[in-house]
C-alpha cells in the first residue's frame, strides 16, 4: 500500500470504502466494457447492500459507470447525469457467497449487445480488488494498468501473451488465468507496471486464439484533474 | 518495516518512513508533492467546513464544527477548541458529500487534519513542516494495515478511527521534536485506548457518531502525544498492540462492523431515525 493510498485519496465523501472504492469498482468494469453503457445493474452484497443509501455507494457506482473518478464532485448529482444521458440502473441484493462484507457484483450492458460482469470487494481506504470477471476467477486491483485477454484455452497462449509482455520491456505484477472447461474459453488478467504499447496490442489482438483484448488503466490515482476522467467521459453515453 | 523497527530507528520517524520506501529521487519528489497537495485538500476541507452550516443528506449533522468554531471558549483552552472544530469541519464537509482526503479512511478523515492542522495553527507552525509528519502518518497507518484491513465493515471503528488516532499521534509527536521511539509509542498509546471501538453508525450514515467521533479522537491523539513527549511508553510493545486491536476486530459481531445493527444505531432513536431516512 502506497503512502498516498493511506493519507488519500482526495474523495468526495462521505466513505472510503463505501463511496471511493465503489466509484474506484464500476470505474473499472466501465473501462472492462471499453463502450459506453446503457444499462448497468448493480447486485450488493453484505454490507454494501445494508448501507448503500447511507454511503452514497448508489451515487458513487452510477458515477463511476458513468467514468467519474471518486474526487469528482459530480458524483453528488450522477443520478441525474445518468438519467440525462439515458444510462438505466437496476440495484438489487445479492449474497455473493464467502466474500469481503463490501461487495458488488456489477453487469454493464451496452448499445450493441456488449456485456461486462465484473464482482468486486472494497477492501477499505478506497482499495479495491475484482476477483471475477465475466464469470472467470480472475484478480486485479486497479492499482497498475492491467490488461484482460478473453482467449480460447489452447496451448502456449499463457506464454505467448507473456513473452509479447517482455518483448515490450514491461514487468508484470500478477497474472491470473481461469477456463471455463479443458479447450474452452479463457481469461487471463495481467497487472503490468506500464500500458503495453500499441504494436505489441495490436500483435497480442490478432493472435488466433485472442477473442478479445482490453486495457483498463490503473485507476487508484484517477482524479477529476486527470486525463482519465477527460478520456472516459468524452466516451459517456450520450 | 515493523512498529520496533521505526521505534529504533535514529532521528527522525519520517526519515525512517522515507528511506524504507526505497524510492529514487524523482519519486520521493513525486511522494512529497503529493502530500503537500494532500495538506492543501485538508486545509481547504477544513476551510470549507468551518464557514458551513449546510445540513448534510440526512439533516443529522452540517452546523457542529461552525457552531463550535463560533462559541465562546469558556474553558479557556483555544487548542482543544481548535482542533474539535477542525476535525468536525472535515467530517461534515465529508456528511455533505464534499470533497475530503481520506486519512486512511473518510470516515475517519478529520482525526489527522484536525490534531496535526490544530496543533501547528495554534503555534503558529507553517504548513510546509507538517509534510514530514504527514508522511510519518502515512508509514503507521501502512504499518498497521499489514495486520489488518482498516475499514469499520473488518475492524470496527478501533480500525479506521484507531489507526487515524495513532497515525495523527505519531504525527503531533514528531512535529513537536519527539524521536522516532516518541513519535511510535504515541501512536501505540492512542490504539491501545481506542480498542474495542465499535463501528456503530446511524441508519449507516458516515455522521452520527461519526463526526463527534472524530473530534474527540483528534483530541485523544494530542493527548497521547503529550504523554509520549515527556517520555512515557507503551509497556506493551507497539507492534502488539495493533495484533491486539486485529484480535478484537475478529471478534465484533457483524452488527457492530457498519452495518448500522447495533450499538448507538440500534438504539430506538437510532432506528427511528434510519426508518425515516429510508423513507
Ligand atoms: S463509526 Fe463506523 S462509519 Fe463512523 S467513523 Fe467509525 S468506522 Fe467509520
Amino acid at each position: 500500500m502506497s503512502l498516498l493510498d493511506v493519507i488519500g485519496p482526495v474523495m468526495v465523501g462521505p466513505s472510503s470504502s463505501h463511496t471511493a472504492g465503489a466509484c474506484r469498482l464500476a470505474l473499472l468494469a466501465r473501462h472492462a466494457l471499453a463502450r459506453p453503457p446503457r444499462e448497468a445493474r448493480f447486485d450488493l452484497h453484505g454490507s454494501f447492500a445494508k448501507t448503500a443509501q447511507g454511503h452514497g455507494t448508489d451515487l458513487a457506482l452510477v458515477a463511476g459507470v458513468l467514468g467519474f473518478p471518486p474526487d469528482d464532485p459530480r458524483i453528488r448529482s450522477a443520478f441525474a447525469i445518468g438519467a440525462e444521458a439515458g444510462l438505466r440502473t437496476t440495484f438489487a441484493t445479492a449474497d455473493l457467497g464467502d466474500v469481503h462484507p463490501n461487495s458488488v457484483r456489477i453487469t454493464l450492458t451496452a448499445d450493441d449487445g456488449a456485456t461486462t460482469r465484473l464482482t468486486g470487494s472494497s477492501l477499505g481506504g478506497g482499495i479495491v480488488r475484482v476477483f471475477a470477471l465475466d464469470g472467470f476467477h480472475i484478480e486485479f486491483g486497479g492499482g497498475s494498468p492491467t490488461l484482460l485477454v478473453r482467449h480460447r484455452d489452447t496451448p502456449g497462449v499463457i506464454a505467448r501473451v507473456a513473452r509479447v509482455i517482455a518483448d515490450d520491456e514491461i514487468n508484470i505484477a500478477t497474472l491470473y488465468s481461469a477456463r471455463q472447461r479443458r479447450g474452452g474459453e479463457a481469461m487471463m488478467s495481467v497487472e503490468i507496471d506500464r500500458p503495453l504499447s500499441e504494436p505489441a496490442s495490436a500483435y497480442l489482438e490478432h493472435l488466433p486464439s485472442v477473442l478479445w483484448l482490453r486495457h483498463l488503466p490503473e485507476v487508484l490515482s484517477a482524479t477529476s484533474d486527470g486525463a482519465h476522467v477527460a478520456a472516459a467521459t468524452a466516451e459517456a453515453p450520450a | 518495516m515493523t512498529l520496533a523497527e521505526l521505534a529504533a530507528a535514529k532521528g527522525l520517524a519520517s526519515d525512517a518512513v522515507l528511506a524504507d520506501q526505497g524510492l529514487d529521487d524523482a519519486e520521493r519528489a513525486a511522494l512529497l508533492a503529493g502530500m503537500r497537495e494532500r495538506l492543501r485538500e485538508m486545509r481547504a476541507s477544513i476551510d470549507r467546513g468551518l464557514a458551513s452550516d449546510a445540513p448534510s443528506r440526512t439533516g443529522m449533522v452540517g452546523w457542529n464544527a461552525k457552531g463550535l468554531w463560533q462559541a465562546d471558549d469558556l474553558l479557556q483552552t483555544p487548542l482543544l477548541k481548535r482542533v474539535q472544530a477542525y476535525a468536525m469541519a472535515v467530517n461534515e464537509e465529508n456528511a455533505r458529500m464534499g470533497r475530503i482526503v481520506a486519512a486512511p479512511t473518510a470516515g475517519s478523515a478529520g482525526t489527522v487534519p484536525g490534531a496535526l492542522l490544530g496543533v501547528g495553527d495554534h503555534l503558529g507552525i507553517d504548513d510546509e513542516r507538517l509534510v514530514a509528519p504527514l508522511v510519518l502518518a502515512a508509514g503507521i497507518g501502512a504499518i498497521i494495515s499489514k495486520t489488518m484491513f482498516i475499514a469499520g465493515s473488518t475492524g470496527g471503528c478501533q480500525a479506521e478511527i484507531g489507526s487515524s488516532a495513532a497515525m495523527a499521534a505519531a504525527a503531533v509527536t514528531e512535529l513537536l521534536g519527539g524521536d522516532a521511539n516518541a513519535s511510535v509509542h504515541a501512536a501505540a498509546m492512542a490504539l491501545m485506548n481506542t480498542i474495542g471501538l465499535v463501528c456503530d453508525p446511524v441508519g449507516g450514515y458516515v455522521e452520527v457518531p461519526c463526526v463527534s467521533r472524530n473530534a474527540f479522537f483528534a483530541v485523544h491523539a494530542v493527548s497521547s502525544a503529550q504523554l509520549a513527549l515527556a517520555g512515557l511508553t507503551s509497556v506493551i510493545p507497539p507492534d502488539e498492540v495493533v495484533q491486539a486491536m486485529a484480535s478484537v476486530g475478529r471478534l465484533l459481531p457483524p452488527e457492530l462492523r457498519e452495518t448500522g445493527e447495533g450499538g448507538i444505531a440500534a438504539t430506538p432513536t437510532g432506528r427511528r431515525i434510519a426508518l425515516e431516512m429510508a423513507r
